[in-house]
Order: structure tokens, then C-alpha cells, then sequence
């Protein structure tokens, strides 16, 4: 079992048990997690599944691809050097079992 | 109490559903949906759903939870049979009887059928919905050898997957070019250069004569030029025609889409048609024309969801267009009306497969094709969205600074608003 926690800007949090291997926008697409649109089915396009990884799990995340990077630059919420990254680039499952994001006020 | 009712539960309808209740908790909502499956995404079903490396369910367009969380009414595999717009009723397939005080036809379209002798046989396929993507994907297994009819979005993604498989793949396309409506000459001829580089083999001014089968498959394609192609699978790309014919039984306005203003508002009261179904005048020239694409269909339905809400037409809908395909290792972002340009500025290296094709018409931006260049793609719709003046001097020279121009000037403007002036 694999777990993505995410918190919301209004305080809640909302956390999602996984049984398999999924990207964190799929995921909480799956589960209807609220703040995630995820516009182009998880293919780096659209930029609209952004979140902000707390800090405690930043050292376990693959890379930033180029296209993942600049992407990055055009999310609706401001962007953080360190800590954003685009939902549908990162699998919890494999070499990470658990993650918590910040989900940012807007995507669009 | 209010009643929209929307038919058709792809990205668009779903959206005017979600946008609505967003904006209001209350008033009745219902979805009519002709397909059994809980609302998907359809961009992937071309591109990682064949690929073979997933075997998730497709992606929900929302969560389960979301549609009885949001007081949204979804009813699948209801086919709507007739609309009433004088008694401003819906009747359904099944014998249900729905009054609405908005209706919405997100109707999307459906696969232009190929009219020749072996269009029937087992082994030709179409793409547009989950069950023709759960089919195509399971032949695609056993398949060693593809035909391809067309070289637009579907026929070129399909044809990038089924290389990436193994297949020997063979396009087909009446034109001169792929993806002639949507891309310049010169993205068309890049287009070729990645695919012929991959291995598929692309043919053009040469379309199908007929199909032949054996034993019950098929087994080759003929072509116009009196070719023949074996094949164990075809696909059949070759355009789409919008669902309108319950829209024209019921007296509203059609011509190859529901004829729509410049608020999505068909000729008749209290309907709106958004998405693939849906004939808008074009912002930029009055003209009226019908986009595929998901970004189309979502806007339209955040546009349509605001006027219902309003009850009036105060919106209107003047989103700059913009859309993508994923072909094998070629990714390709579209903002604008290529078709509006007469003269093409190249932007970085074509030779380092990474490069922007920036189209003008009297010196006015219309287009920007990014092929690999997501920087200049997301550059281009702010500078787009904006109305910021990029001359083709400054688009073709590259110390010219492209993403700070389109920030600086964002962000200009935030400022002005946010001080209120």
C-alpha cells in the first residue's frame, strides 16, 4: 500500500491509498480530489495537475524532465523553484511509497 | 427551480456541469450520457491506452464520488430520441421524459465511415471512444502489419503507437501533406521527416480503392494508385462528422455543427451547443467554424455555464484556440489559427528537432506550432491571449527574449489590476 497525502489551501487534507503504482494526478483524479484538473489525460501539456511537494520528500523525486521544467513555468499558481512539480510526472509506488503535496489555490 | 439538462458527457459536457455547480449550489442538473462507461478522458485513448504499458482503467474525466457529491443527476446509456423546444421537454430511448429550462447540447461527433468494398471487414477500426480503444488495443497484440487511412491527429498518433509496438505501418493520405488543417507546410513536412525516421511508411495523394479480406479478416488494402498493401489491421482516420440530427429533428439552426452565436446560443431559446458539435463565429474573422479539441470543448462550457447562469447571454466565447498531439518522440503544441497565415517565421533549429513555427498575417501573430518547445508553446499562448504585439523581427530573432516579454508583461498587468487602474 502507497499513500499521497494532499493538503488543501483551506486547511483540509485529504489522503489516498494506492494499491498499485500511479502518477499523483491520476490518482487524485481517481479519487476526486478537489484542485487537481489534470486537462490533458497526464501528458505533460497542459499544466494544470500542479502541486508543491513538501519538503521532507523532495530528495526522493525523479528529476524534472526539460519539457516537466518548462511547463513549470506557465502554472496558473505561482511557481517554486524547489518545491513545484507537475502531478502527472511523478509515480508514487515505486521508489516512493508515500508523499505529501501542498495543492495550490489555482490550476487554470 | 432551474433545469439544465446537457446531452453528451464528454470533456465538455461534464464541464458545464462542474462549472455550473461551482457557480451555484443550487437548481436541478442532469447529464444524458449515450455511453454505458462513468465519464472519461479521451486524449489518452490514442496515445499510452494502445501503448500496451497500461493496463489501468481509462481516466475518469471526475471521480466516482464527485457527480452524487455535487448534486449532478448522470444518467448513462441514455440515448435521447427527441427534443421538444415548444413544451421544452427531452424524451429518452428508454421512455424517460426530462423538462429543462436550459438544455445543452454537448453532443460531440462521431468517425466519418469509409465508403469502399471491404469497409465491413473484421479488422477495420475507428478511434473516437473507450470501446473502439479497448478493441483496437486488444488487436493490436496480435497485429503485425498496419494500414492507415489518413494522416491527420488520430491516423498519425495511431500509426506512432503501433511503430512504437513492432507493427510495419503503412499511412495512406488523399492530400499532400499530414495534418493539413491544423499545421503550416513546413510542420507538415517535419511531421514526415519524424515519422519516416521511426519507420513508418507514409504515402501521399494516394487513398483506398478497397479492402480485401481472407477468411473473414482483412488481409490487404488497395489503394487509388492501384497499389496493394498487406495488411492484418486497418485504421480508418479520416475525419468526423458533429452529432446534430436530434438538434435539427427538433427545429434548432444546423450545418455541419448546431449553428451557435457569439454567446453559443443556437436559434432556439434556453439551447447552447458546446464542443465538437458546435458552429461559433470565429473571434478573429465573424466566420463560422467547428473545432475538435479539448480545449475548445472546456472553455465553451465554462462560457456557456457562466450565461445559464446568468440568465442572459453576457458572455462571450473568445478563448484563442489551442490543442496538442503526442506522436512517438514528436510533441506537438498548436496555439492560434494556422490557417489565417500567409507568411511562417522558424524560431530555434528545425535540424535540432526542437523548433517553433510562428505564422502572421499582416505582420499579426495568428499561429505559433511548437514542435518539442513547450517553453515557446506556453510563451506563445500568453503572448497570444494578451493581444501583445510580436512583430516577425522579433519572433525570428533569437537573442530576442521570448518568455520574459510574455512574463513581463503578465505580470505588468497583474500589477495594473491589482492597484486598481
Amino acid at each position: 500500500m502507497y499513500e499521497i497525502v494532499f493538503h488543501q489551501t483551506d486547511g483540509s487534507s485529504q489522503a489516498v491509498q494506492l494499491e498499485r503504482p500511479l502518477p499523483i494526478m491520476q490518482a487524485a483524479i481517481r479519487n476526486g480530489i478537489p484542485g487537481i484538473v489534470g486537462e490533458c489525460g497526464g501528458q505533460a501539456m497542459c499544466a494544470t495537475c500542479h502541486v508543491y511537494v513538501r519538503e521532507e520528500y523532495l530528495r526522493s523525486l525523479p528529476e524534472k524532465s526539460e519539457d516537466e521544467k518548462e511547463m513549470l513555468e506557465a502554472t496558473a499558481a505561482e511557481f517554486d523553484e524547489r518545491r513545484s512539480r507537475l502531478g502527472c510526472q511523478i509515480v508514487v509506488g515505486e521508489d516512493l511509497e508515500r508523499i505529501e503535496v501542498d495543492v495550490p489555490e489555482t490550476q487554470l | 427551480m432551474s433545469h439544465t439538462v446537457i446531452i453528451g458527457a464528454g470533456h465538455g459536457g461534464i464541464q458545464v456541469a462542474d462549472a455550473l455547480r461551482t457557480i451555484s449550489g443550487e437548481g436541478k442538473i442532469t447529464v444524458l450520457s449515450a455511453e454505458p462507461h462513468i465519464p472519461y478522458q479521451r486524449p489518452p485513448l490514442s496515445k499510452e491506452f494502445l501503448s500496451g504499458e497500461s493496463h489501468e482503467p481509462p481516466l475518469p474525466l471526475r471521480g466516482q464520488t464527485f457527480y452524487s457529491e455535487r448534486g449532478i443527476n448522470s444518467k448513462f446509456s441514455t440515448h435521447v430520441t427527441e427534443v421538444s423546444t415548444s413544451s421544452r421537454q427531452i424524451r429518452t430511448a428508454d421512455g424517460g421524459v426530462f423538462s429543462y429550462t436550459d438544455l445543452v447540447f454537448a453532443t460531440g461527433a462521431r468517425n466519418r465511415r469509409l465508403d469502399v468494398d471491404g469497409a465491413e471487414l473484421q479488422g477495420v477500426y475507428y478511434l473516437r471512444d473507450l470501446d473502439d480503444a479497448l478493441s483496437l488495443r486488444s488487436a493490436l497484440a496480435d497485429a503485425r502489419r498496419a494500414v492507415v487511412i489518413g494522416a491527420g491527429f488520430i491516423g498519425l498518433e495511431f500509426a506512432a503507437v503501433a511503430r512504437q509496438r513492432g507493427l510495419d505501418v503503412t499511412v495512406l493520405e488523399m492530400g499532400d501533406r499530414p495534418m493539413a488543417r491544423a499545421t503550416s507546410a513546413i510542420v507538415s513536412e517535419y511531421i514526415v521527416t519524424a515519422h519516416e525516421h521511426a519507420g513508418v511508411k507514409l504515402r501521399f495523394r494516394e487513398g483506398v480503392a478497397c479492402i480485401h479480406g481472407e477468411n473473414g479478416g482483412v488481409s490487404s488494402v488497395s489503394s487509388t494508385d492501384g497499389k496493394e498493401y498487406p495488411a492484418d489491421l486497418v485504421l480508418v482516420g479520416i475525419g468526423v462528422v458533429p452529432n446534430t440530427e436530434v438538434a435539427a429533428d427538433s427545429g434548432v439552426a444546423v450545418d455541419d455543427g448546431i449553428i451557435v452565436n457569439e454567446y453559443l446560443e443556437a436559434s432556439e431559446p434556453n439551447i447552447w451547443a458546446v464542443g465538437d458539435c458546435s458552429r461559433f463565429p470565429n473571434p478573429l474573422s465573424g466566420d463560422p467554424i467547428r473545432i475538435e479539441s479539448v480545449q475548445n470543448a472546456t472553455d465553451q462550457a465554462k462560457c456557456v455555464a457562466a450565461n445559464i447562469a446568468a440568465r442572459k447571454a453576457e458572455k462571450r466565447y473568445e478563448e484563442i484556440p489551442w490543442f496538442w498531439s503526442y506522436q512517438g518522440r514528436l510533441k506537438i503544441q498548436i496555439v492560434g489559427h494556422v490557417q489565417f497565415a500567409s507568411k511562417f517565421i522558424v524560431r530555434g533549429e528545425i535540424e535540432e528537432r526542437r523548433f517553433s513555427v510562428f505564422g502572421f498575417k499582416n505582420d499579426i501573430l495568428t499561429s505559433v506550432e511548437s514542435i518539442n518547445f513547450p517553453a515557446h508553446h506556453m510563451a506563445a499562448r500568453r503572448i497570444m491571449t494578451m493581444g501583445l504585439s510580436l512583430t516577425p523581427g522579433k519572433a525570428a530573432d533569437p537573442n530576442f527574449p521570448l518568455k520574459e516579454f510574455s512574463f513581463n508583461e503578465k505580470k505588468k498587468r497583474q500589477t495594473e489590476n491589482d492597484s486598481g487602474t
